[in-house]
């Protein structure tokens, strides 16, 4: 490890040696991790890391090079510089490209998140190991049905990162996470079905490790005996993973980057009804709940609450600062990468409990997982035909489970058929929110 | 890349507080990629990776820590954290010398990424741009992007051994939208060798684009998948991706171990009809998936899981494979230096048979040609599977006819090698990269054309 200097202190340096018209951004970061993995009562494995690395970006006239190496050691960042910019000059120019400028920035402040917990640096390994054998038997006597689990783990980590630009932008945040996952194995070998369940949070404490096991070994056991059901068009009701993984898939055709470049189904499409009147669709990284909270963005802009769609009306796209100055608008703060992208996106709450939601039809698919969505799916072209695994609903309760289906729809056609929305918003990792979600009618096919 | 007698002194310090078995691995990675959108190169990148990942076993318990510091005091550190997370009892162990293993490579590279210039890449890049408008007006987006890697490692371990490896890999991909009166649709193709810039010579980009852009279009004209049980053929090389997913991971001894495969137990057992072969080769010259060594320091071979239909054997990693007292199958792969081993696919395929493709479609009253599938998923406990058709036509009596969208293969794993009835004597790859416990690791699959007798597929039409 290169020595602990400060992370702004390098990444003004790198941004610093910018000459000329040439602007550069450095992103660097560093970061601690534990992984802990057991099997059968004891640890398979046990990592313990660091790591470090620095992203930076040199524009000259329009033309944009990019490098990235995993050290902080200055003889590789100073390869790294001399890799962007020799990669710059084999880029065609952009009138839109370029770093932003605070000025760009406007009067947006920079949020106050709290994503730090000093705790977690002294919690012993031994912890760590204990709760994710701990997670493994409680999942064990969670129901007699499991036979098995396939996976119990605990991980953990602590990061930092600073982004500073030759255009004046500077930007420090660190966050940690913690959390808990198992895989239950349930049933007999000729009918085994998985289900995983986990918790995560800012630090070990957070964690709720009974409810991980019980939600693996149930959403394992209530799927034994699964059978292919009837082809039929049905009302389906989305767990809160298969709703954050839809709207996953719209926001992301809500990007402005594929909006210009005709790659989304919303383009052209400000200001009408593209959702029912239920629905609005918020993208708030300014929400220290969500795991995806940041307190800016890839190019240090600071990020805020963007109202996407309300009550049924797009009102917007997400942009960044190329995109925003293509469109002649101001940046969201959405940069992600080298594009544009959500890190917390959910619907508002709707009033039904989850009770209230199954009994306000008759009869509906509950699907608990989806399957092949990056093939099936498309936010161009709008498709949505996926792999669905769940239950059938009946009379408020669940009936027969099934397998070996798929539901069909597409996305536009979603949003327009959103007949309720439950109350249980659930932040999830990885970013986004999911909640318990009505779809009016998709086509399910089986035998 | 690093010095014996360093290496040496780290295995014995890793192996200090006691252990089976410790192991270096040291990475380094170059990259580089550039990528074209709307007309334009939008941005060229590179990357750089340098590391070492220590490994300390101690009965079932592995202990890992990694370091991306190559100096003597910073791989030290690294091992006293991977023998703390080991936590072993007793002994010290020696590091005898070492036996140095050589691996005849499998295929000579010969345009090495970086003898190319920056400049012929992102002109390959313009070539595909305009093949792909010139296959006409409705073609309205297009992005292309290259892809390029040189990736050498040395892996050293308490038994002695010593080897190193260098894997060379370049891909090409281009995705291009198609409009027309029933929206938006896209097409995409990516091929990928484990060689250097001579990919395009094999794969020109002008040949990559348009089979890209004819995708897209040919979407535009097609209607929606009928759904409901059908034969489906598969074309060669397009189905490879379905075997991998649905056999190819309960193949992994792993997840044998972890109860977590249908194929558990069942070796010497007939699982697949007996015109079926299903081998993994890591020697597979020029193959996406191919390398001389593994992660682990073991030679690539050429493994036969399924024989005529009978389950031959697993895929072995070091660990699994000392457990059983046997030899590793040359399949523990990892991501990165940052990462643990794991048992992991090379280049798997189902072995050409006798039959002529034209006979295998004329054959086929009714039923689904897919000649393009995008990636699926399968529960590898039960071997359920779902597959996106990405280009598909109907056949009816015994000819192709409507091109088709939106299709899902829906079925089982062992159900459909039960099920294929015929098998063609052609044969062909498709690259990708499968991803497992959330590492991703270069990988091909491949098959000959073949029908499945039925098979589940969903669909919007009727």
């Amino acid at each position: 490890m290169t020595s602990k200097r400060d992370l702004l202190v390098i990444a003004r340096e790198i941004a610093g040696s910018a000459r000329g018209s040439e602007q550069i951004e450095a992103r660097v970061g560093r970061g601690r991790d534990t992984d802990v993995e057991v099997l059968r009562g004891s640890v398979e494995s046990l990592t313990v890391a660091e790591s470090e690395g620095v992203t930076i970006r040199v524009v000259v006239d329009g033309r944009q090079g990019v490098a990235s190496a995993g050290s902080l050691d200055p003889e590789i960042v100073a390869a790294t510089l001399e890799d962007a910019r020799d990669n710059a000059r084999f880029a065609e120019p952009d009138e839109f490209s370029g770093l932003a400028t605070p000025a760009e920035l406007g009067d947006a402040s920079v949020p106050e998140l709290d994503l730090w917990r000093d705790d977690l640096a002294l919690i012993p390994t031994e912890e760590k190991v204990a709760m994710a054998l701990e997670l493994e038997r409680a999942v064990l006597s969670a129901n007699s049905l499991v036979r098995g689990v396939e996976s119990s783990s605990y991980g953990d980590g602590a990061n930092e990162s600073a982004l500073v630009t030759s255009t004046g932008i500077e930007a420090f945040h660190r966050r940690t996470t913690a959390s808990l996952g198992a895989s239950a194995l349930a049933g007999p070998e000729t009918d085994t079905q998985t289900g995983y369940g986990f918790s995560v949070g800012r630090t070990l404490s957070d964690l709720d490790l009974e409810y991980a096991a019980n939600q693996a070994a149930n959403r394992a056991v209530r799927l034994l005996g699964a059978t292919q059901p009837k082809t039929q068009h049905i009302p389906v009701i989305l767990d809160p993973l298969v709703t954050r993984t839809v709207l996953a898939l719209v926001v992301s055709a809500l990007g402005a980057e594929s909006v210009q470049k005709g790659r989304s189904m919303f383009a052209g499409r400000l200001g009408e009804e593209i959702g029912s009147p239920i629905v609005n669709l918020i993208e708030d990284p300014t929400n220290p709940e969500a795991f995806g909270a940041a307190p800016f963005d890839s190019e240090g802009a600071p990020t805020r609450r963007v109202d996407l769609v309300t009550a049924g009306v797009l009102n917007g796209y997400l942009h960044n600062v190329t995109t925003a100055r293509r469109g002649k608008t101001v940046t969201t703060g959405s940069a992600l990468g080298s594009g544009v992208g959500a890190r917390a996106a959910y619907l508002r709450p709707g009033p039904l409990s989850i009770e209230e939601l199954f009994a306000s039809v008759p009869h509906a698919l509950y699907v608990q997982s989806v399957s092949g969505i990056h093939s099936g799916t498309s936010t161009v072209s709008g498709d949505f035909s996926v792999g669905a695994e769940g239950l059938m609903v009946r009379d408020g309760v669940f009936a027969e489970p099934v397998r070996e289906a798929t539901i069909a729809s597409t996305l536009p056609r979603i949003l327009l058929d959103i007949a309720q929305i439950g109350s249980d918003l659930t932040w999830l990792p990885g970013g986004g929110a999911g909640l318990t979600l009505l779809i009016s009618d998709m086509m399910l096919s089986g035998s | 890349m690093l010095d014996e007698d360093v290496i040496r002194r780290t295995l014995g310090t890793a192996l200090k507080r006691g252990g089976d078995f410790a192991e270096v691995f040291v990475e380094e990675k170059t990259s580089s990629s550039a990528s074209l959108d709307d007309g334009r190169v939008e941005e060229v990148s590179s990357s750089r990776r340098r590391g070492v990942g220590i490994r300390v076993v101690v009965g079932e318990t592995t202990g890992f820590a990694h370091t991306a510091d190559l100096s003597e005091e910073g791989l030290r550190s690294a091992a006293e954290a991977a023998a703390g997370a080991a936590q072993g009892s007793a002994g010290v162990r020696d590091v005898g010398a070492f036996s140095r293993k050589t691996v005849e490579p499998t295929h000579e590279v010969r345009d090495y990424p970086e003898s190319i210039d920056k400049e012929i890449k992102v002109e390959a890049l313009r070539r595909a741009d305009a093949a792909a408008r010139a296959e006409g007006g409705a073609i309205a987006q297009v992005s292309a992007s290259y892809a390029d890697s040189r990736r050498r490692i040395l892996v050293a371990n308490s038994d002695g051994l010593i080897a190193g490896d260098e894997q060379i890999r370049t891909r090409f991909s281009v995705n291009a939208v198609a409009t027309g009166d029933t929206g938006l649709q896209t097409g995409t193709e990516s091929p990928g060798r484990t060689v250097g810039w001579e990919l395009l010579e094999e794969f020109p980009p002008e040949q990559t684009a348009q089979i890209a852009a004819r995708r897209a279009l040919s979407k535009l004209e097609a209607r929606p998948a009928p759904s409901g049980k059908w034969p489906v053929v598969l074309k060669k090389g397009a189905g490879g991706v379905l075997f991998h997913e649905a056999c190819g991971h309960g193949l992994e001894a792993d997840l044998v171990a972890r109860d977590a495969s249908i194929f558990k137990g069942r070796v010497g057992e007939q699982v697949a009809s007996s015109l079926v072969t299903v081998v993994d080769d890591g020697r597979l010259a020029r193959e996406w998936g191919a390398y001389g060594i593994d992660d682990e320091g073991a030679a690539a071979q050429r493994n036969v899981l399924i024989e005529d239909g009978v389950l031959t054997d697993y895929m072995w990693d070091l660990l699994r494979a000392r457990k059983e007292g046997r030899k590793s199958t040359g399949n523990g792969r990892r991501e990165t230096y940052m990462n643990l081993p794991m048992v992991r696919m090379t280049n798997t395929f189902l072995e050409r048979g006798e039959t002529d493709p034209e006979d295998i479609i004329s054959a086929t009253d009714y039923g689904i040609y897919c000649v393009a599938l995008g990636g699926g998923q399968v529960n590898t406990a039960t071997g359920d599977f779902v597959f996106g058709v990405t280009e598909a036509y109907l056949i009816e009596n015994g000819v192709l006819t409507a091109p088709l969208r939106n299709a899902q293969l829906i079925g089982n794993g062992a159900e459909a090698l039960r099920a294929i009835d015929l098998v063609g004597n052609d044969f062909d790859t498709w690259a990708g990269t499968c991803g497992k416990d959330g590492q991703g690791v270069p990988v091909s699959s491949g098959q000959p054309t073949l029908r499945v007798s039925e098979l589940t597929v969903g669909g919007t039409g009727a």
